[in-house]
């Protein structure tokens, strides 16, 4: 039942990285991308917490952890350059 | 590997859910006609989907392993907190940058601070009247958006 479990959140996840990359490339606006880009990150996460049960590790916590502070990060960081300009004034 | 049959029912439970919650959240976040709009479904759907998809990984490793594994709480929390932070960043910039929005958007744009929207502010960015109905305008929109 766990295996099944997992696939089929692996495959709704990976359709959901493609419908971002998808957003990601048609996107009209920046704000669109960037939104496109965050939501990635966060659907990364879990492909990679999905893929620490699949193989019965724990050594992916550590990714999952700085893969989320640097997406909040990155995304703080170009919302202040679209909205300022410059990023550290 | 195996687990009790109720740790397992929770786990494959939480994890189907999961990946349902943040398949609808990217799934809103192509449909949606404009930006704003955009914004609700990733900041609440894709946020609950990896809250459900930790609590799993959590509950997987605490009963296999038979020891308490609660490090996934920390990107529970940092996510849970960050995800409103980005969202009202990501809704800032796009009314700093004007950002059409759809004709049927009720409500009036509520008092923004000259450095919120911009220099060059226009009283109602995305709504001038429209020469020939709502309607008329709302395709004119929507013909405009794919530039």
């Amino acid at each position: 039942m766990l295996a099944i479990a997992l696939w089929i959140a692996i495959s709704f996840i990976v359709l959901a990285l493609a419908m971002n990359i998808y957003r990601l490339a048609i996107g009209p606006d920046i704000p669109d991308r960037l939104l496109a880009l965050d939501t990635m990150y966060v659907n990364a996460i879990a492909l990679i917490v999905i893929a620490g049960m699949w193989l019965n590790t724990k050594t992916y916590f550590e990714a999952a952890m700085l893969i989320a502070m640097l997406g909040f990060v990155s995304t703080m960081a170009i919302c202040r350059y679209l909205l300022r300009g410059d990023i550290i004034e | 590997m195996t687990l009790p049959f109720f740790a397992e029912l929770i786990v494959s439970v939480l994890l189907v859910l999961g990946g349902l919650f943040a398949f609808t959240g990217s799934l809103g976040m192509l449909q949606f006609k404009d930006f704003f709009m955009r914004l609700h479904s990733p900041t609440k759907g894709t946020t609950l989907g990896i809250g459900c998809i930790l609590i799993a990984s959590m509950t997987y490793f605490t009963v296999s392993q038979r020891e308490p594994h609660v490090q996934e709480l920390l990107i529970t929390l940092f996510l849970f907190i960050t995800a409103p932070v980005t969202g009202h960043m990501l809704a800032k910039t796009g009314l700093h940058m004007h950002l059409r929005f759809i004709a049927g958007t009720r409500g009036s744009l509520p008092e923004f601070m000259d450095e919120d929207v911009g220099q060059n502010r226009v009283a109602n960015p995305g709504r001038p009247k429209p020469p020939g109905g709502l309607k008329s305008r709302h395709k004119q929109l929507l013909r405009n958006r794919g530039r």
